[in-house]
């Protein structure tokens, strides 16, 4: 029995720390309706600042958290003053997308500065174990759970007993109020801002302490972990953040103690994505509440989408067709092909995201469920592979659209949230369903593309190959658009209630979006799995989700000529320049962050 | 007896709490097929909750609604829509980002037929098949409709016709009303709710929205209206409820509601309407 208490000791640790995350979390919904993507960043910042101080500097502990809470608070504001700030009045979608792409930028810079290998953060503490009852617990567990409470109890007295304190919570009931009343909004933003970093940051020193490793895997999972502790405590509600927290912390280390470690994230996913479907207003929360109607601003930026007049669209297709017939390298053929797989990629999400407002960040579990299916049909069955690739779209079709519908009935940053949870289950069910997927060894020997019969080994049979797919799903996209689906799901995207009030249901026409798009992503992954021979569980991963997402903001939201345009840019300019791999993801998360403040309809224009 | 039989919309002890406030409390109202009935008082007095309820959009705590005989307590907004309940939004839910047309054009979607099989099961994915491979008969409901659409249009005069390929977000406060209002006739409605359709508009486009409730009212339309405009709601209504703090406080013919002094009360306040009545007396 005493491991029980162990694992509960454990999970109440665990929970402390990702109370310190969610806790931010929550003080920032609260005042600014915001889920605040980067604050998982601000937690890796944080772990490196107190490695360098640590290390390097050699402070004693106290010393090190004070260090670390200030700096950690200093890049908050800067996050707040520089990327939120300038979007104050701009479409519900652009602070989502601005966290997320103020996420990428900082966690590219900490692995550009410190590489992405792991590093030891030595906790400075005795390495000694008290008896407790039947387990025991260690002085950093103790330091923890201090760190945690005196939080709590510095946070409850600041938001009880001081100005700023009241001015935040007014601030988080009726904003508008608040500001008429006087409150400076900007200053209360700025404080909350802060005090989330530099929880945040602490919280990420203190874990690094914990397994005494940091690396900048990090910061993902501690954004999906606050996030999950917050939403299943009620977004913006900080007591039921703790409790959230907690309570995740329990359910993950009971967890771990009953099906091993790999299983970790599986129970906070299934968590989250029972509490987003059971309760999604949060266990502590029992808000039944008429939704608001709004007022003018709609969710993408309002635009005329750029009319590019018939003949020149068929004039470049024509043209890039009879590319391969003039004496380019095939180099040049390549990057094309890699063009046209994250085209279509961008296809789906532009349909997705755009056309539908359903803001996807973990598009790329459909690229992998397309990818495993074309893949062990054609290795398995023999099926011919021009065969598997569209058993690979139809499957990523109906299981995508399966595994995503428990997002239908949320909103905005809700349905990032859920959809970037159910991207992280796929990735670990193909990780831990060996017998299937084979596991972490992957898929190796896939059979090259074929057609009727005829191996498309050459460069060039490859590129028309993937150009005609492309072009084709472009065309059945933009038919769709034309009907009356494509106004049934701009409508929704709009407004959902309006939508609901003249006979669209949800469920179904959310249904056929993920259909359509869930296709064309896992045609893309299909022929990608045909093109490389070799998958396993890392090949499609979070950075494809980001990078698909920029392409799409960058083409125009539901744009389908904006998607291709933007995949041939987002990998074509790279290229062209020559620059450095890891230098792209952080370009790519710039880029998205320019487009956001400067151009919010992107190239092309919205749809 | 006989007006209870007939009524299209029954509601009995409609409730809605929120917290420690009845928003709706126990509201009884029959509206017979043809007539309109008008629903005033003061802001916060639960009209639009009374909507949200009547349309699905929320659930009552207790109460009934019935529609045509039937019980609709509860039911999807997407559900009563297919019954044939249009209604408008008090501060304007038009969808900013779609044209004019396409506005209106979902206001018909309850009554797409050839694109819209009632095959259970696989029936979204026909929709989808038909909506990617556009056979005649799906092109010419589609056609049939845009037509529609513009004779809906029509009714507004020079307003909305030169602008409807124009998105919503360009229009103008009244003009968004106006759309709103188009989208709702194009559902073919058999029970019409306008939550303020002439709320923030000029004393000309006030004119204009009356004449057309009355042109609707005289095709034998059934309204039920929430309006602040006193002098419409008197030319209008059959009947006029006035509700005050969620509970009904008055109900009859236009003149006599407005003499109530209960109503009186409600909207001058307690005070105010005590000295009104000593000034007058005196």
């Amino acid at each position: 029995m005493s491991s029980w208490l162990d694992h509960t000791i454990n999970g109440l640790i665990v929970g402390n720390v990702y109370a310190l995350v969610a806790v931010g979390l929550a003080l920032i919904f609260g005042v600014s309706r915001l889920i605040n993507f980067a604050q998982g960043s601000i937690y890796l910042v944080g772990a490196y600042i107190g490695w360098i101080a640590v290390v390097h500097l050699h402070t004693p502990l106290p010393l090190t958290i004070v260090v670390v809470a200030v700096a950690s608070a200093i890049v908050g504001l800067i996050i707040e003053r520089f990327g939120l700030r300038p979007l104050q009045n701009s479409v519900r979608i652009a602070p989502l997308l601005a966290t997320i792409g103020i996420s990428f930028v900082l966690d590219q810079l900490v692995m550009l500065i410190f590489s992405p290998n792991p590093r030891a953060l030595p906790s400075q503490l005795p390495d000694v174990r008290f008896q407790v009852g039947g387990g025991t617990i260690g002085p950093l567990d103790l330091l923890i759970a201090g760190v945690g409470l005196t939080s709590a109890l510095l946070l409850f007295v600041f938001l009880r007993y001081t100005k700023l304190g009241w001015a935040v919570r007014a601030t988080a009931q009726d904003r508008d109020a608040a500001m008429q009343m006087g409150v400076d909004v900007n200053r209360v933003n700025q404080a909350v801002f802060g005090i989330a970093a530099a929880l945040g940051g602490v919280s990420g020193m203190l874990v690094g302490m914990y397994y005494n490793q940091i690396d900048t895997a990090m910061s993902l999972q501690a954004t999906l972990k606050g996030v999950v502790a917050e939403v299943v405590g009620g977004a913006g509600n900080v007591p039921g953040a703790v409790i959230g927290s907690l309570l995740l912390g329990l359910v993950e280390s009971y967890g771990v103690a009953v099906l091993g470690t790999s299983y970790r994230n599986l129970f906070a996913f299934l968590l989250l994505v029972v509490v987003l479907v059971l309760r999604p207003n949060g266990l502590f929360t029992s808000a039944r509440q008429a939704p608001p109607e709004p007022l003018t601003g709609t969710f993408i930026a309002p635009s005329r989408p750029v009319n590019i007049p018939r003949w020149a669209l068929w004039g470049a297709t024509a043209g890039f067709a009879v590319l391969p017939l003039f004496p380019v390298s095939f180099y040049v053929l390549q990057t094309l092909i890699n063009a046209w797989l994250l085209g279509m990629l961008g296809l789906s999400l532009t349909l997705v995201a755009g056309t539908m407002g359903q803001v996807s960040l973990g598009h790329a579990a459909l690229l992998a469920i397309g990818a495993y299916t074309s893949a062990l049909l054609s290795l398995t069955l023999d099926v011919p592979a021009g065969l598997a690739v569209i058993g690979g779209g139809l499957m990523s079709a109906a299981l995508g659209t399966l595994l995503i519908s428990p997002s239908f009935r949320l909103r905005g940053h809700y349905v990032s949230i859920a959809t970037l949870a159910i991207g992280e289950i796929v990735a670990l069910v193909i990780l831990n369903w060996e017998s299937v997927t084979r596991g972490p060894i992957g898929i190796s020997g896939i059979p090259p593309l074929s057609l009727f019969g005829y191996d498309l080994i050459s460069p060039t049979s490859v590129y028309w190959f993937s150009l005609a797919v492309m072009v084709v799903l472009a065309l059945l996209q933009g038919r769709l658009l034309g009907s009356h689906l494509g106004r049934s799901f701009r409508a929704i995207r709009d407004d959902d209630i309006a939508a609901r009030a003249y006979g669209l249901s949800l469920n179904r026409y959310k249904s056929l979006a993920f259909i359509f798009g869930g296709f064309a992503a896992g045609i893309s992954g299909g022929i990608a799995a045909h093109l490389y021979s070799y998958i396993n569980h890392e090949t499609f991963n979070t950075q494809q989700s980001i990078l698909a997402l920029t392409v799409v903001i960058l083409g125009g939201l539901g744009n389908v000529v904006g998607a291709i345009v933007g995949s041939v840019a987002l990998v074509g300019l790279p290229e062209m320049f020559r620059i450095a791999a890891e230098y792209r993801i952080l370009i790519y998360g710039i880029v998205l962050l320019l487009l956001v403040r400067f151009r919010p309809q992107g190239l092309l224009g919205t749809v | 007896m006989a007006e209870q039989l007939h009524a299209m919309l029954s509601l009995r002890g409609l409730t809605r709490r929120f917290g420690g406030l009845t928003a709706v409390d126990a509201i009884d109202l029959d509206l017979a097929k043809g007539e309109l009935i008008s629903i005033i008082g003061p802001n916060g007095a639960g009209k639009t909750t009374l909507f949200n309820l009547v349309t699905g959009l929320d659930r009552p705590d207790a109460g009934t609604v019935s529609f045509e005989g039937q019980d609709i307590t509860g039911l999807s907004p997407e559900r009563l829509a297919a019954e044939g309940i249009a209604r408008t939004f008090q501060l304007g839910r038009v969808f900013g980002n779609l044209s004019v047309m396409d506005n209106v054009l979902i206001g018909a979607h309850t009554r797409l037929r050839a694109v819209k099989p009632a095959v259970p099961v696989i029936g979204p994915l026909l929709e989808l098949g038909l909506a990617l491979l556009r056979p005649a008969r799906v092109k010419a409901e589609e056609e049939r409709l845009r037509e529609e659409v513009k004779a809906i249009l029509a009714r507004f005069g020079e307003r909305l016709l030169p602008r409807i390929d124009q998105p919503a977000y360009s229009l103008s406060y009244a003009n968004r009303r106006r759309v709103e209002i188009a989208r709702a006739l194009a559902l073919k409605p058999r029970l019409l709710l306008l939550d303020e359709p002439t709320a923030g508009m000029n004393p000309t486009e006030t004119a204009e929205m009356q004449s057309l409730v009355a042109e609707l009212k005289t095709e034998g339309l059934t309204i039920l209206l929430i309006e602040h405009k006193l002098e419409m709601v008197m030319r209008l209504s059959d009947r006029v409820i006035v509700m005050d703090e969620g509970k009904k406080i008055a109900e009859g013919p236009g003149e006599q509601v407005r003499s109530d002094p209960k109503v009186i009360e409600a909207y001058l306040g307690h005070g105010l309407s005590g000295r009104a009545e000593q000034e007058s007396a005196a």
